[in-house]
């Protein structure tokens, strides 16, 4: 089954599609440009414990993100 | 004179490419920032004289920071653009390659990292990507200069194109596109490198890690420097130099004024190289053979880690903590950089993003850390007396460290931005460029450090010579009598440590200090002000304001620690 969680849910190696990042629009552009755009597969590397850092991997990139940061970017993962 | 601009994303190579072109030499490491300054060099390329710039990376050219806003001005003055691609991660970098195009600017395209792509399964073609973009694309790898001579040939060809205005959502799918057609993916086994590079952000892996490789760094550097000190410098010191200065004394009939500058005091009727503080003896000992092999030790380490690409990867692991201390992980590269000289570690505050977070950072960095010339000098001296007065000096500047930036966080207003980061992979790094980067740090800081340890100790003994020392530890008892329990000689070091803090640590020394007093004086010279080479950075970063903001709270901090430690030791 489809859901659409947020990225802080993604247990690490699990992989879903962004589909939206709840932000301004200076977030999305910066987050566009590292690569994290609606459509694309991201998939989860790691979390770090009391909500720290989100790790991610999108195409050959990997990002660490903050955890209030991922908290806004939407992904849909079968499950 | 030509301009030619090395303008791309962060950590694509832009700088190992410049000094390629340039021979300028520019520090390059495996994270993204490495670059915080326009570095600019001139050279012959073809014949003509041109000048090429190193613009630190920059994601749009629509400006997301001050930063940015800058690098978009000097791209529109720009007679050829060489816009660096990592081939490696190709959509998300063909984003900013496009909107120098559609601007109409002059722009040859770098593809490097091109070596990478194969064992990545990515598999580029070139031609087809050069005829979808219009415009020259030539394969590099800016470590090995593989690709640069094909760069400069072709540099010709970077015409003014047409502008043409996109819609920024399709440009993406214009991106979309053009990868679809260019690249294609092989599927691939992770090498053990890319194992590495995911088990060490795990959380609980990462850390064990993350302890191991800080635990080898550190006996790495011990046990070199050590060995430098013991085997190699030391020794050749004492065969070659001391014949020399003892004939200089001798000749001087071993006491006056001139021979107090230039040998100092004769301990025992004899020279003492740490001890005797004259020009020609401990001033050339101190920079040479205390600090030196350290320097030396800590960079080649630094340097291999740099190129690895794993403080990135220790930035995310201790971005918690850094939460507390009111800065996120990144600011932790400041302070690796800064353990080496505070001076690029001030300067790599500009990787911060707000003025609170840069003057936490910068604050903490000039209290708490000290930099590898001064913890030489306190390894050498303290270290005499044993390990736990050595740790007692270190682990206060730690504890310092970490409740001040708890207080400050509490205290300033404001909040801390969240981090967001691009880890680059896993590199091996390759030796030649380590070697180059490591003499280039070192000619840096024989030619920075030797001459103010020179002025240093020769400002020291004329003031003591003129008697100017005995008034000021006169005025001065009060502090360092009652408050620190020092003797009020001792002013001497803190004044010679405006200048350098190693001579300071050194002027310790002939002091005939209990172990008490050289752990509290060693911890006050760490802490009290900042040398003056790292003041005047500071101030230029911070703005005068927050540098004074900053210089008071060393000062009062500096009072109450000596104060404490004088209590409870």
């Amino acid at each position: 089954m489809d859901m659409i969680v947020d990225l802080t849910r993604l247990k690490p190696g699990e992989e879903g599609v962004v589909r939206e990042i709840i932000g301004g629009p200076g977030l999305i552009r910066r987050l566009e440009n590292m690569g994290i755009r609606t459509g694309r597969k991201i998939r989860k590397m790691s979390s770090h414990f009391w909500h720290g850092p989100q790790t991610v991997q999108v195409g050959n990139t990997n990002l660490a993100l903050g955890y209030g940061m991922a908290k806004k970017i939407l992904v849909e993962v079968e499950r | 004179m030509k301009k030619i601009l090395l303008v791309g994303n962060p950590n694509v190579g832009k700088s190992a490419i410049f000094s390629r072109l340039t021979g300028v030499k520019v520090v390059v490491a495996n994270y993204p920032g490495t670059t915080v300054e326009y570095t600019k060099g001139k050279t012959r390329l073809l014949g003509e004289a041109v000048e090429i710039i190193d613009v630190p990376g920059i994601y749009s050219l629509s400006p997301t920071c001050k930063a940015e806003e800058v690098a978009v001005k000097m791209v529109s003055e720009a007679d050829v653009i060489i816009n660096v691609v990592d081939a490696t991660n190709l959509e998300r970098n063909l984003s900013l390659t496009l909107e120098l195009i559609e601007k109409g600017y002059p722009v040859i395209i770098a593809l490097n990292f091109w070596d990478e792509t194969k064992h990545k399964g990515i598999n580029i073609d070139v031609d087809k990507l050069q005829e979808l973009l219009g415009v020259a694309v030539v394969p590099t790898c800016g470590l090995t200069g593989a690709g640069i001579r094909e760069l400069v040939m072709r540099m010709r060809e970077a015409k003014p194109g047409k502008k043409v205005d996109i819609d920024y959502h399709l440009r993406w799918q214009k991106i979309g596109e053009i990868v679809n057609q260019v690249q294609k993916l092989t599927h691939h086994h992770h090498t053990f490198l890319q194992i590495l590079e995911e088990l060490s952000i795990k959380p609980f892996i990462g850390l064990l890690l993350a302890f191991f490789v800080i635990g080898i760094s550190f006996v790495v550097i011990r046990f070199i420097g050590e060995s430098l000190i013991n085997y190699i410098l030391d020794p050749a010191f004492e065969n070659t130099w001391r014949p020399v200065v003892t004939k200089i004394s001798q000749a001087l009939g071993g006491k006056g004024l001139v021979h107090y500058i230039l040998i100092g005091n004769l301990i025992n009727g004899e020279i003492d190289f740490g001890l005797s503080f004259g020009l020609l003896t401990t001033g050339l000992y101190i920079p040479i053979v205390a600090v030196l092999p350290y320097i030396f030790s800590f960079y080649l380490m630094l340097g291999i880690l740099e190129d690895f690409g794993y403080l990135p990867r220790l930035a995310v692991l201790v971005d918690n903590l850094m939460h507390k201390l009111g800065l996120h992980g990144y600011a932790i590269i400041s302070m690796i950089l800064g353990l080496g000289c505070n001076v690029p570690g001030a300067l790599a505050t500009r990787l911060l993003e707000n003025r609170r977070e840069k003057f936490i950072a910068s604050t903490l960095m000039a209290i708490a850390v000290p930099c590898m010339a001064q913890i030489a000098v306190i390894v050498g001296l303290v270290g005499r007396r044993g390990f736990l007065p050595l740790g007692t000096v270190f682990f206060t500047l730690f504890i310092l460290w970490v409740s001040l930036g708890f207080m400050l966080n509490k205290i300033l207003k404001g909040e801390t931005p969240p981090l967001l980061l691009e880890i680059p992979p896993y590199r091996i790094p390759i030796l030649t460029v380590v070697i180059k980067k490591l003499s280039w740090r070192i000619k840096g800081f024989l030619f920075a450090a030797i001459p103010y340890v020179l002025l240093g100790v020769f400002v020291v003994n004329m003031l003591y010579a003129l008697k100017v020392i005995d008034f000021l530890a006169k005025i001065f008892t009060p502090v360092l009598k009652n408050i620190w329990g020092l003797p009020p000689s001792a002013i001497s070091a803190l004044l010679v440590g405006f200048l350098r803090k190693d001579v300071a640590v050194g002027m310790l020394g002939p002091l005939n200090l209990t172990t008490k007093q050289l752990i509290i004086g060693s911890v006050i010279l760490a802490v009290y002000f900042p040398c003056v080479a790292t003041f005047v950075v500071l101030t230029r970063e911070l703005g005068i304001r927050d540098m004074i903001k900053s210089a008071m709270l060393m000062i009062v901090i500096a009072i109450i620690v000596g104060g404490i430690l004088n209590l409870i030791l």
